[in-house]
């Protein structure tokens, strides 16, 4: 699996959107700290779709800090996606698996 | 036809925007990648907008995006996120002359050939320079892509060294050719944003201005703009009455074999049917003849 280079971030703190920080760890894992004001009720389908939006990135050896604020499932990706590019600084970008 | 009265800019980096743009029910949600958008955000921006462009909330409304030039180092990667999301339009900015627009086509072309849609993307030249207003009636008819040409005020004031007044006056020449280089070439013509939300006065006094001028409809930045500018642009009452009694004595001239339609002692001919259809076309859109609003 591959390993994120750096720490990155994307999001922001404001209504509909997340603010997503995700760090390179040394144990084969996706480690998953969310915050979210629907946790009790949709938290599960958040770490679900977190975990397979990083598996089909092929990154494994990642932390994921989620600060929710009501966002859509596509937001959600989108700010993901976002960091972990950014983590790996992409020159190309493999559209096939966003 | 489509209706295309109100074009919504919903800058990428606004995700509330984004998300929620469509409940608005513009004719078209145009998202900004360019302008809008920060260039510490623009990877992020160019992202929302992909995911947002497939959500089933956007199923069933046109969707613009406008780009990055493709002389920016955003230009391409925007091109390629939005092609695959399957954008109904792109709209070009800062669209100076025809190879501008080729240019655009010819990448979009290779993206849609690469990854192998039917879908053929349609384009929206944004014109904002002098250079650009001098050049729209050659502009405006060289791809058959195009489906409009747009009038980007802000930069074209600047460009002419001068800037927006209450009376618009600095924008009558670009207005002008604008205009008459769309119909000339029969494509769809934009007018520019009105950028003070508070004014809702003049927000009013210039959409009816470039209603009667003959545009088609005006870019917004807020949306609540969108209803105003649909009820100007809806015909009035007497119009639609008038536009199906035309369309009625024209049907049946037609299933009697007559060429030529009077109503009141009036000769009814073929430009005037077109325009009673395309008033009613207006009605119906404008929930006067049980339509969509």
């Amino acid at each position: 699996m591959n390993k994120i280079d750096k720490s990155a971030y994307a999001g922001t703190l404001e209504s509909s959107d997340a603010f997503i920080e995700i760090k390179p760890i040394d144990q084969d894992e996706i480690r998953i700290e969310l915050h979210s004001s629907v946790e009790e009720m949709y938290g599960d389908d958040i770490r679900d779709l977190i975990t397979k939006c990083v598996q089909e990135l092929g990154i494994s050896y990642i932390s994921i800090k989620v600060q929710d604020k009501g966002a859509l499932d596509y937001v959600i990706k989108a700010r993901l996606q976002a960091a972990i590019l950014r983590a790996n600084q992409k020159d190309k970008i493999e559209w096939e698996k966003l | 036809m489509k209706l295309r009265r109100s074009m919504l800019f919903v800058p990428g980096s606004n995700t509330s925007m984004v998300c929620n743009a469509f409940v608005y029910r513009p004719d078209t949600v145009m998202f900004d990648l360019e302008d809008s958008v920060a260039v510490s955000e623009k990877d992020s921006a160019r992202l929302m907008v992909y995911h947002a462009l497939q959500h089933f909330t956007y199923e069933d409304v046109e969707t613009a995006v406008r780009v990055n030039p493709l002389n920016s180092i955003y230009g391409l990667l925007d091109l390629e996120a939005v092609i695959r999301a399957g954008v109904d339009i792109v709209r070009l900015p800062k669209t100076d002359c025809v190879e501008d627009v080729l240019d655009m086509q010819e990448v979009i072309e290779k993206i849609e050939y690469k990854i192998g849609t039917s879908k053929k993307t349609k384009l929206l030249a944004a014109i904002e320079s002098a250079r650009g207003v001098v050049n729209a009636v050659d502009i405006a008819r060289c791809s058959d892509r195009l489906m409009g040409i747009a009038l980007g005020a802000e930069d074209f004031v600047r460009d002419l060294h001068t800037q927006r007044t209450k009376s618009g006056s600095e924008l009558m020449a670009a207005r002008a050719q604008i205009l008459l280089a769309a119909r000339a070439a029969k494509i769809h013509a934009f007018d520019s944003v009105f950028s003070d939300v508070k004014d809702k006065e003049g927000f009013e006094r210039e959409a009816r201005y470039i209603r009667d001028l003959g545009f088609d409809g005006k870019s917004l930045i807020n949306p609540n703009q969108i209803s105003v500018l649909h009820k100007i642009f809806a015909p009035s009452k007497k119009n639609v009455e008038w536009s199906l009694d035309v369309i009625e004595a024209a049907e049946n001239a037609k299933e009697k074999g007559l060429g030529v339609v009077s109503i009141d002692g009036k000769m009814v001919d073929a430009p005037i049917i077109a325009r009673a259809k395309w008033t009613l076309e207006l009605a119906k859109a404008s929930g006067m003849l049980g339509g969509d609003e």
